[in-house]
């Protein structure tokens, strides 16, 4: 998988996460993948009903002590 | 992606807490691509107030009110737990810890999103605010407005 681009979102509330996820996928062309990293707990859910609801992928997610780690494919 | 959803928020109170989930929301909404409009009327004015020295020409009254109420997001008093002041200095020193957005940061944030803030004029009037009181680049309306707005928004809330 290439990333083309990684956010680092780590230690920031909401509603940044998702926020700054959106400014960032902005910058990206259709069918590449953003990298976002995070620690809200709340960014799960957040991100995943993000993606579905405007019309990008989430391809993969992990967490990684503590970190949590967002593969999302624009669409 | 279909047609462009509308988030619409009447913000009502005037608290420090109500309005920051107000504007959390909003700011929600808006990165995900809804249309967001804040209707603030009543207290919820207080939230665009500058906190800056003015003197508009004004009534007995007005003046009045202009002095008894917060100017600005940031001298909003708490719903709850308020201690005489206590309260909000309190939270604002959890939520430094926590990385949670102070109000006054989520209004620029909402403007810098093109979220649309829109003053209700009649309560303006009952209030005496005056638009040099408030926040630049607002927008002014009434009840229509906001029914404009809301007949079709996918998220209509009231705080």
């Amino acid at each position: 998988m290439e990333i083309t681009k990684t956010l680092d979102a780590k230690g920031l509330a909401c509603p940044m996460p998702i926020v700054r996820t959106k400014k960032a996928i902005e910058d990206i062309n259709s069918g590449e993948v953003l990298e976002v990293h995070a620690t809200d707990v709340g960014a799960k859910s957040d991100l995943t009903a993000w993606t579905k609801s405007s019309g990008h992928d989430l391809i993969e997610s992990k967490e990684d002590n503590g970190v949590y780690k967002f593969y999302i494919r624009k669409g | 992606m279909s047609e462009q959803k509308k988030t619409n928020i009447i913000l009502f109170s005037g608290d420090y807490d109500k309005a920051m989930a107000a504007y959390i929301i909003a700011n929600g909404a808006a990165a995900y691509d809804h249309k967001v409009t804040i209707f603030h009327t009543f207290w919820g004015l207080n939230v665009l107030r500058k906190n800056e020295k003015l003197r508009p020409s004004k009534t007995f009254m007005e003046k009045m009110f202009g002095k008894m109420m917060p100017k600005g997001a940031e001298n909003l008093p708490l719903s709850k737990m308020q201690f005489a002041g206590m309260g909000p200095k309190m939270i604002k020193n959890v939520m430094r810890k926590h990385n949670a957005m102070p109000l006054d940061d989520l209004v620029t944030m909402a403007k810098e999103q093109e979220i649309t803030l829109l003053a209700c004029t009649m309560t303006m009037d009952l209030l005496g605010l005056k638009q040099e009181e408030l926040l630049d680049d607002i927008e002014y309306g009434g009840v229509a407005a906001y029914i404009g707005e809301g007949e079709d928004g996918a998220i209509n809330l009231f705080i």
